[in-house]
């Protein structure tokens, strides 16, 4: 790396001191180059083995890479914490300007730890870190209000990120998320709780800076092949036009779009909250993270009524993504628009993971079709398929949480299928929720090998789809090998922080070039890959993961999916390989 | 003619700073640091941006104000930096109603805009245009 890069610098955090201290630590880069590789590296160093998440030794790691600040969509800030939700490794990504406000601080890592004791946020510029008060922005009830308070306290407009919790992250929802530039998210394995748990409200960072590059000419002539792929790119415009949603209608065809607690793959009403339909009737704005010129973030504009108030209405705008349709829409058999986007806001409202909360109340709906819990214990929701209203009613309970059936849904739903029965079709995946894909026993892999337990982390769904159109048969052995490789590439990619829609614009020669342009030689991406992922997983070992107790729901074999039919013991063998291999 | 950076819809405008990184690529390096053109949100990212660029006055405020004549108005419109007149009295910043003229925190001197156009060809989205000055318009 550049011997004058600030991204060598590491900023730490106490909260239960009140201090900081900033670390020159090159090796770290050099060993890991960024995010998801200098992340774990830092959870190895920060987090003792087998402490509870929600305790003060808890350590939350941010780390950015050396290609945030260079080159268009290096957009991403990994972070990594215990997930209070799984009980091990936490991981989550997110965008908006997060990285770049890192990177412009004059950092490349941050790791917060310890505990306040009463409410705090902080504000990281100008090499130093300040502990603002937060008392007063405890327990608001919208995380919006909190956004928009710490804008107007803070300085930087344009070139800050404020990361912000809700109340579900104050009050311990272990699948909390935090909310960045209002509609980007660290929306998986409860970062907000961890948030919450240290009196944490939210982490503002601002800066700007010269980063300095190996050669000049390289970097402008780099930079310009990349933004012209970027911006010109079929599939980019796919994304910039219609967005992730774009992905609601093809999955629906082919009957992979769970609905209805994954009692089917298609939805009679998809087409109504396509990404299509969306677009041409409620789609108001696009907006980028920074330094990405996609601009794939899709904004509905609804306009809802005051009741008794005639011609007085309130108009929001509401982001929306494939999987937040998924989990708020079909899963829930909600097919209104105005009642998704409701929804939708209601969770950014909490500061809810969307995914999660989707598939918790997916789980209840049909708990209470077959009698396991009551309407009573719901606080008198009587939860309905296709009910947005009642849904709206549920995810503020799961956050005020009246009863012990919410409080149970408030750690998930293996949580509340442990306590109330529905095993069976309880879709969770290593102790994640599932998203929005039943393409075949690819994408189901993919979530319980993942080492996050995400569609992200080897991209099954994309694996099925594409053996679909093939016409081939997939093996156990073949389905893992090809997960494991994919895998392996997107630790490296994650550790550039590069956004994963770029991954087809940053192959293994372009990454090569931008990474000669910040100064870095000779990195062997294939080991580092392998290495990260071999980091991850001694994590989770020793954290008590265990692969062979991963539950695996019976609903997705019994649903049937695009796929031909698989089961367990297929499912079994590819997760065995896996673990021997990875 | 002279020419000058226009702001032809801040509507179209999606936050992504490709713009700002650009006119900070200039000198041939990375990050943010000397950007002479600024995107922020209208209070809130919900509401859109607000795109800041020196819209080469043909009276410019900022020239008026300084005690050095280290700014000086452009033919045509706009104004010129004699960086070694400059004392760094930060009064054009104050003058400026855009907040057009950003600053330079290590030297202690405004960043002004020169013109040249090179963000603008960094706006996916036609939100910029370099174009002649035309102040009948």
């Amino acid at each position: 790396m550049m011997h004058d890069d600030p991204l060598a610098r590491v900023l730490t955090i106490d909260l239960s001191r009140r201090s900081f201290d900033i670390a020159h630590r090159p090796e770290l880069f050099v060993e890991g180059i960024g995010g998801a590789g200098v992340g774990i590296r830092l959870l190895e160093e920060h987090c003792p083995a087998g402490i509870d998440a929600a305790s003060p030794e808890n350590p939350i790691v941010f780390s950015v890479g050396p290609l945030v600040g260079l080159f268009p969509l290096a957009s991403k800030t990994v972070a990594m914490f215990k997930s209070p939700h799984t009980g091990n490794l936490g991981e989550s990504h997110a965008g908006g300007r997060s990285a770049i406000a890192i990177r412009m601080a004059g950092f490349g890592a941050v790791v917060i730890k310890g505990s306040s004791p009463s409410p705090v946020y902080l504000a990281i510029e100008g090499g130093r870190v300040h502990f603002r008060d937060a008392s007063a922005l405890w327990g608001l009830r919208s995380s919006f209000t909190a956004g928009s308070v710490i804008r107007r306290r803070e300085k930087g407009s344009g070139l800050r990120t404020i990361m912000r919790i809700g109340r579900a992250g104050e009050r311990g929802v272990t699948y909390a998320g935090v909310i960045t530039e209002t509609y980007r998210h660290f929306g998986r394995l409860g970062l907000g709780a961890v948030f919450g748990s240290k009196k944490l409200k939210a982490v503002v960072a601002s800066g700007s800076r010269t980063l300095p590059v190996a050669n000049r000419k390289a970097f402008r002539s780099l930079y310009d092949s990349i933004y012209q792929a970027a911006t010109t790119s079929p599939l980019m415009r796919k994304y910039h036009e219609v967005g992730t949603a774009v992905n609601v209608s093809p999955l629906n065809g082919i009957g992979a779009l769970p609905t209805r607690n994954l009692q089917s793959g298609q939805f009679e009403k998809a087409d109504g909250i396509s990404g299509e339909h969306l677009a041409e009737h409620h789609l108001g704005r696009r907006i980028a993270c920074a330094h990405c010129p996609v601009a794939c973030i899709h904004l509905a504009g609804l306009r809802t009524p005051y009741p008794n108030d005639p011609y007085f209405y309130k108009t929001t705008m509401i982001g929306y993504d494939h999987e937040p349709i998924f989990a708020m829409g079909s899963m829930l058999g909600v097919g209104d628009v105005p009642g998704l986007l409701r929804l939708l806001d209601e969770a950014e409202v909490q500061g809810l993971d969307v995914m999660s909360a989707g598939v918790v109340l997916a789980w209840a709906t049909e708990a209470l079709e077959r009698g396991l819990i009551t309407v009573d214990l719901l606080d008198g929701v009587a939860l309905a398929w296709g009910d947005a209203p009642g849904y709206v009613e549920a995810l503020m309970r799961i956050v005020s949480q009246p009863t012990d059936l919410y409080r149970a849904m408030a750690r998930g739903v293996a949580h509340a299928a442990g306590m109330y029965g529905g095993d069976e079709f309880a879709l969770s995946f290593g102790g994640n929720e599932m998203p929005g894909y039943h393409t075949g026993p690819a994408c189901h892999l993919g979530y319980l090998t993942g080492a996050r337990h995400s569609h992200l982390d080897s991209a099954g769904y994309s694996l099925d789809q594409k053996t679909l159109a093939t016409g081939t048969t997939l093996t156990p052995e073949g389905v893992a090998d090809e997960l494991l490789t994919e895998e392996r590439w997107r630790q490296v990619l994650t550790s550039l922080v590069i956004c994963l829609f770029a991954r087809g614009i940053y192959t293994e020669d372009v990454v090569h070039q931008a990474l000669e342009v910040a100064g870095f030689k000779g990195v062997d991406l294939c080991s580092l890959g392998e290495d990260i992922l071999r980091r991850k997983y001694a994590f989770k070992r020793r954290e008590g993961f265990d692969a062979a107790a991963l539950k695996i729901p019976r609903r997705i074999v019994e649903t049937p999916s695009p796929a031909d039919p698989f089961d367990e013991p297929f499912l079994r063998a590819a997760i065995s390989h896996y673990m021997a291999n990875v | 003619m002279a020419k000058r950076l226009s702001v032809i819809d801040a509507e179209r405008c999606v936050g992504c700073q490709s713009c700002m990184f650009a006119c900070a690529r200039r000198g041939g390096n990375g990050g943010l640091e000397g950007a002479c053109i600024g995107v922020r949100s209208a209070g809130g990212i919900r509401k859109g941006f607000v795109v800041v660029v020196c819209r080469a006055c043909p009276d410019p405020p900022c020239a008026k104000v300084c005690p050095t004549d280290a700014l000086t108005p452009r033919e045509g419109g706009g104004v010129c930096l004699d960086r070694s007149l400059c004392i760094g009295c930060g009064n054009c910043r104050e003058a400026c109603p855009f907040g057009a003229i950003f600053w330079d925190d290590d030297a202690g001197k405004p960043l002004v805009c020169i013109y040249c156009g090179y963000c603008a060809h960094y706006c996916p989205y036609d939100v910029l245009a370099h174009e002649e000055v035309s102040h009948d318009a």
